[in-house]
């Protein structure tokens, strides 16, 4: 289900509508006025890239980087070719907003991403899309189309100088393809697999060439800031968190879905809605960000407003907008387990520290869990913890880790009944 | 340059410089894995993190580039608790069992554990196991011992050239990994085993025989190409029980081929000729030294009395060492004998040149070249560590081009690759003269005749990459060298080299090519052409040595005296009269002449097996049982001073004594083309089992013919031909060779197989087998 209340990817769009991502309807929405604007006005880069840093838009692919200022990082006189990447590759557990967007609205995504390179002199563009999402890919395909025979994309755009050629990329369903380096080996046709940083992508990226790598939402967010200005869009959020944002709400709500909400809203207001809790149960816990996103317990979520700093102050990140809600009946020590399952499978293997400790981080959780916890399991699951986070390649072992943090700092209580029980079933 | 501040020493390094380097400058160790020099820098093994003043984390030392004031801490609470950390997550799934282990004694993570390891583990999990891989027969594994550093599989990508080993899987389950089905098969792999840092990789030979304390180190010289690669040999009960690279930056860097690498095992093999024999009335007998010196002193004598001294010519391998050669030359002198021939390999004697030929400039000199030309060679089997230096060369910018009989691939990027018929090496370099006079304007060179010559647009490329081009150089490989029209070859190329302003370079062949003709160990042209009354052969096998083998092996069955000094029994057996056994490279101190000019002198690692003497000894005695003057010598030292005395480097010149005319000719019809196999080279690398199972082994066992020629001839590939040469025929194996000519035929020379063919190059005739 996918739920516009305010913002600007999903505006005007009707859901019900099986043609509502073509391009006449988006053009019918406002859709490519942005585009229209820059090159009839002959809009400067640095005025683009100044009106982006004036909306206040963070990254919405989970580490919240402000996007002007990393549009102004583009080298823009590099002699050569740049290259722009739309990470669609969305596979962080919770996460499924990019996939609406490609479904509902791709135009939008094509839009930002045309002005994302008229903005820093780019004029190739890549956009990779997570492997298990085949009708996003094909339906993407077809927008590139649609887009290219109306003349907004490829050669001498709306008969102006300025060309970009933007071409849909199939992967094939890792998680850490969505890290944006191994998102780049993977484009380049390598083992995805994070490259260490420095030299950043804005360097050395796609084929050692400077390049840019936003996020699908981060786009898809683009069109509004240019038509209508980056202010507005500041004012739709609150200050340092500007504009609206998706959040992919899922666990024991009602009405599980993508709800388009203005940064700054209080949780209680999108949990309601959401329908409110499902069955009538009590809310025990939220995953706010994503699954590598510290749990919330009930309380302090209640408090929290949805957006970078208040959910960041509670100790938790606001990441990709993932929201996984859990009601009172959830074991968190098998939530856990879930977790720790999914970092140990998915670490690419190439450090030291992750690919080591998220199997081991795993295997001792999965022991409590079956019952075969050990006194001394707790400590070590923080050990363990320590010596993976800041210590590893790419951001996959801190994301391992921040939700094992999380548990124990707030249930740990579970993780020691469970090991009671174990010892005392061992007559220990 | 940028200042900074290691554990409160401060130094200065050149920007760019990362944390390791700097530290690495003072001496400051960082425990390392993933990290080597010549390789890319990884950064995935972490056990380099190292504390940096204001950065919140631990970073690693091997990928963080320095910055002004940077202050750094090696040993730092912070610093030592990450790398511990690191360390015990690279024990948890490491087996706990180092005795059982070949890697025990020389292993990084034992060492490094001693440090950074705890005595007991908290990890109380099922341990990983991971399935052994085929590697082939020179590299054997124990993957669940691998810790993932990639510095095997950067090697194969980085300087071996293709990416043979890669990181299959993922997450805990990531393998390293050959292609499904394949080995490694780069000429230079065993470099993997000193590179992997743990017991995952070792040397399948060596494997279980020895541990490294039980081993003395001893340095010697690689004895298979002209290269002259540094060597530590080492040692166990007298018997060589493994050889490593020793470091030197000028020559071998840090690597070895895998010929110099297992080339050992023959050392140590049951043909090993332990003591003197005669044939006495078709019976072979041992003999003491004394009765087998004489014998041979008399039948010297004696067929220089009856025929002339033109009856009889020396024959050497140009493996042997300045020492064995100058006094073989001195002792042929004082028999009136002129023939001493160490490039028997060689068809065209007429080559004259104004010094002994070289590569006309250093190694390093060669890798700072802007544009090479290689002409006639199979560089990688040839000269393996060479074909490494120029990879890396071409990528810091060096434009390699080849004039080339073959397509083999030299795995790196080329600037242009012009592709003959062997017979038309000396056309395919002639376009490349036109296209430079064409190019520049200028007239031909003098007698050289470009008038026939048609360029191709590889040629223009070539040309065009030696334009504006301060340093460049222009080499000749062993197909050239061999090839029958050597001289005209030689000329272009010179001529070229003249036009480009390019150095003309002669990589040696063999381990002492360029002593040897320091020495003047390269007399005598053709000595089976002409068939010899007596011969002696000191070191080579006539069969597998010569130009054309079978016409070697019938001069050496006709002659009425046939002295043959080697470390191996052999076919010799037929056609010998007397068998002497001299020492291997290993077995005698010696020096050889690299293809730079460079004389390297070492010592014997091992005393002589048996009665085997060094041959220097030998041809002492003989000298004195002759009565000859000037064979007094004490050492091999004095021996070497007398031979190189004055300016060797004086005496390098590659410039031609005379011009000798150049056409170009046409040709057509099958032609065979013969290379040296890379594992068929000399007596030594011949009888060393396990590179003789390796692929490159495999491949000389066949003949390689485009897929035309192949339907033309009705032939199929994997089935069976005759290949027809002279009075000679070979049944061998069919394989496609799509980097081939049409009509060409590749088929090796110096094997068992090919021993009844002719010369390297020449008319062929193919039958479906
Ligand atoms: C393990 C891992 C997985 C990630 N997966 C995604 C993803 O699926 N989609 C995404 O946009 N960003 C993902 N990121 C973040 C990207 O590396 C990068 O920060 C982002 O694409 C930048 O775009 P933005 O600035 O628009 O957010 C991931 C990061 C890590 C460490
Ligand atoms: S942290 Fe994990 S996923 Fe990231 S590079 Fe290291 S092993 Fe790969
Ligand atoms: S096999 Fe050895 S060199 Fe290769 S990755 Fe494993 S530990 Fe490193
Ligand atoms: S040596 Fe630096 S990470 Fe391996």
């Amino acid at each position: 289900m996918t739920v516009y209340v305010k913002g600007v990817v999903f505006e005007n769009v009707n859901f019900e509508d099986p043609n509502c991502w073509r391009l006449e309807e988006y053009v019918k929405r406002g859709g490519y006025a942005a585009l229209k604007k820059i090159i009839n006005d002959k809009i400067t880069q640095d005025d683009i890239i100044a009106d982006m840093k004036t909306s206040g838009l963070r990254g919405r692919g989970g580490a919240g980087f402000p996007t002007g200022l990393k549009w102004s990082f583009m080298p823009r006189s590099f002699p050569g070719q740049k290259y722009l990447v739309c990470n669609t590759d969305e596979g962080e557990p919770g996460t499924f907003k990019d996939l609406d967007i490609m479904v509902y609205n791709p135009h939008a995504l094509i839009e930002g991403m045309i002005i994302g390179g008229y903005a820093m002199g780019i004029t190739v563009g890549y956009n990779y899309i997570h492997g298990e999402v085949f009708e996003a890919y094909q339906r993407f395909e077809e927008a590139l189309e649609e887009a290219r025979a109306a003349g907004f994309l490829g050669d001498n755009i709306l008969g102006s100088d300025f060309c970009f050629q933007l071409h849909g990329h199939h992967g094939y369903g890792a998680y850490i393809c969505g890290e944006e380096t191994a998102l780049l080996e993977s484009l380049e046709g390598k083992k995805g697999q994070p490259r260490f940083k420095p030299p950043f992508p804005a360097s050395y990226g796609l084929y050692g060439k400077p390049t840019t790598i936003n996020n699908t939402e981060t786009f898809a967010s683009v069109p509004y800031i240019i038509r209508e200005g980056g202010q507005k869009f500041l004012e739709l959020g609150k200050p340092n968190n500007g504009g609206t944002k998706l959040f992919s709400v899922s666990g024991h709500v009602n009405r599980p879905g993508n709800y388009e909400i203005p940064l700054g809203t209080p949780f209680s207001e999108l949990l309601e809605m959401c329908g409110g809790m499902r069955d009538g149960k009590k809310l025990k816990a939220v995953i706010p960000g994503g699954s590598s996103a510290p749990v919330l317990p009930a309380d302090v979520m209640m408090q929290c407003t949805m957006d970078y700093d208040s959910i960041a102050k509670a100790g938790s990140m606001l990441g990709s907008g993932a929201v996984i809600v859990m009601d009172e009946t959830v074991c968190m020590v098998s939530a856990l387990e879930r977790l720790s399952y999914f970092y140990h499978e998915e670490s690419c293997g190439q450090c030291t520290p992750c690919r080591e400790g998220t199997g081991w981080l795993y295997r001792v959780v999965h022991r409590i869990a079956n019952g075969e916890g050990r006194p001394e399991d707790l400590d070590l699951l923080s050990r363990v913890g320590d010596n993976i986070a800041g210590r590893t390649i790419c951001a996959l072992g801190d994301a391992a880790v921040f939700p094992v943090r999380g548990m124990l700092k707030h249930f740990r209580h579970e993780f020691e009944d469970l090991i009671n029980k174990a010892q005392k079933a061992k007559g220990l | 340059m940028l200042e900074i501040e290691i554990d409160g020493k401060k130094l200065t390094v050149p920007g760019g410089s990362t944390v390791m380097d700097a530290a690495n400058s003072i001496g400051v160790h960082i425990p390392h894995f993933c990290y080597h020099k010549k390789l890319s820098i990884a950064a995935n093994c972490r056990m380099c993190l190292v504390q940096v003043e204001k950065a919140p984390k631990p970073l690693p030392a091997c990928a963080t580039p320095v910055t002004d004031g940077m202050k750094v801490f090696t040993h730092s609470d912070q610093a030592v608790t990450a790398q511990k950390g690191v360390m015990e997550f690279l024990l948890i799934n490491h087996p706990l069992d180092c005795p059982i282990c070949d890697q025990g004694g020389e292993c990084q993570l034992q060492d490094l554990a001693v440090g950074y390891g705890q005595s007991g583990s908290d990890y109380a999990e099922e341990k990983r196991v991971v399935a052994n891989k085929d590697l082939g027969p020179l590299i054997s594994t124990d993957m669940t011992r691998c810790i993932h550093c990639s510095r095997c599989v950067r090697f194969t990508e980085e300087i071996a050239g293709f990416q043979e080993l890669g990181m299959a899987n993922r997450g805990e389950f990531t393998e390293v990994m050959p292609f499904i089905g394949k080995t490694v098969n780069s000429e230079i792999s065993g470099n993997v085993i000193d590179l992997c840092p743990v017991g995952a990789l070792t040397s399948k030979p060596f494997r279980y025989t020895a541990r490294t304390w039980e081993l003395s180190r001893r340095k010697s010289v690689g004895a298979h190409d002209g290269l002259g690669s540094n060597l530590i040999v080492q040692v166990k009960n007298n018997k060589v029980m493994r050889v490593l690279p020793l470091e030197n930056e000028a020559i071998n860097e840090c690597w070895l081929s895998d010929r110099d690498r297992y080339s050992y095992e023959a050392l140590n093999s049951q043909e090993r000729l332990t003591k003197p024999m005669i044939k006495q009335g078709g019976v072979w007998q041992e003999a003491d030294w004394q009765t087998a010196l004489e014998y041979v002193a008399n039948g010297l004598k004696q067929v220089v009395a009856e025929h002339g001294k033109d009856s009889v010519a020396a024959v050497a391998s140009a493996n042997s060492t300045v020492e064995e050669l100058f006094t073989l030359r001195k002792l042929m002198a004082g028999l009136g004998v002129e023939a001493v021939q160490a490039f028997a390999r060689n068809a065209d004697f007429s080559v004259k040149t104004q010094g002994a030929k070289w590569l006309g400039q250093s190694l390093e000199e060669l890798s700072q070249n802007e544009a090479v030309l290689i002409v006639g060679s199979t560089v990688r089997k040839e000269q393996p560590l060479l074909a490494q230096r120029l990879r890396q060369a071409v990528k810091k910018g060096m434009a390699l081009s080849l004039v080339n009989v073959h397509g083999d691939d030299l795995l790196t990027k080329l600037a242009g690759e012009v592709i003959v018929r062997p017979d038309q090496l000396l056309e395919g370099l002639l376009q490349v003269v036109k296209a430079v006079v064409e190019l520049k304007s200028v007239a031909a060179p003098a007698g050289i005749d470009l008038a026939n010559v048609v360029v191709s647009d590889a040629a223009r490329a070539i040309a065009n990459s030696f334009e504006g081009k301060a340093k460049a150089a222009v080499l000749l490989g062993n197909i050239a060298q061999t090839s029958a029209r050597y001289a005209e070859i030689y000329a272009a190329a010179a001529a070229l080299a003249a036009l480009t302003g390019a150095k003309l370079g002669v990589p040696a062949v063999a381990a002492n090519s360029v002593g040897a003709e320091l020495i003047g160990a390269d007399l005598g042209g053709n000595v089976f052409a002409a068939a010899k009354k007596a011969y002696v052969f000191v070191g080579v096998e006539p069969e597998f040595d010569a130009h054309n083998g079978s016409q070697a092996l019938a001069a050496a069955k006709q002659a009425e005296m046939v002295v043959v000094m080697s470390a191996f029994q052999s076919c010799a057996m037929d056609y010998a009269d007397v068998l002497l056994p001299i020492s291997p490279f290993t077995e005698t101190s010696g020096t050889f002449v690299n293809m730079e000019g460079k004389a390297q002198s070492f010592n014997g690692v091992v005393r002589p097996l048996g009665e085997t003497r060094p041959a220097w000894k030998v041809f002492r005695v003989l000298g004195n049982v002759l009565g000859f003057n000037g064979f007094d010598y004490n050492s091999s030292e004095e021996i070497r001073d007398e031979a190189l005395a004055g300016d060797t480097a004086a005496r390098l010149n590659n410039t031609l004594t005379s011009a000798v005319a150049v056409s170009a000719k046409s040709a057509q019809g099958l032609v065979r083309l013969g290379e040296v196999p890379v594992y068929q080279g000399d007596a030594i690398v011949r009888r060393a089992p396990s590179l003789q199972a390796t692929a490159d082994a495999a491949l000389a066992t066949t003949v390689r013919l485009n897929a035309a020629t192949i339907a033309k001839l009705g032939l199929v590939d994997g089935g069976k031909a005759i290949v027809k040469q002279g009075q000679g025929s070979a049944e061998l194996t069919v394989k496609l060779d799509a980097g081939l000519l049409d009509d060409v035929v590749r088929v090796a020379t110096s094997h068992p197989l090919t021993r009844d063919l002719g010369e390297m190059v020449g008319a062929v005739e193919v039958l479906k087998g």
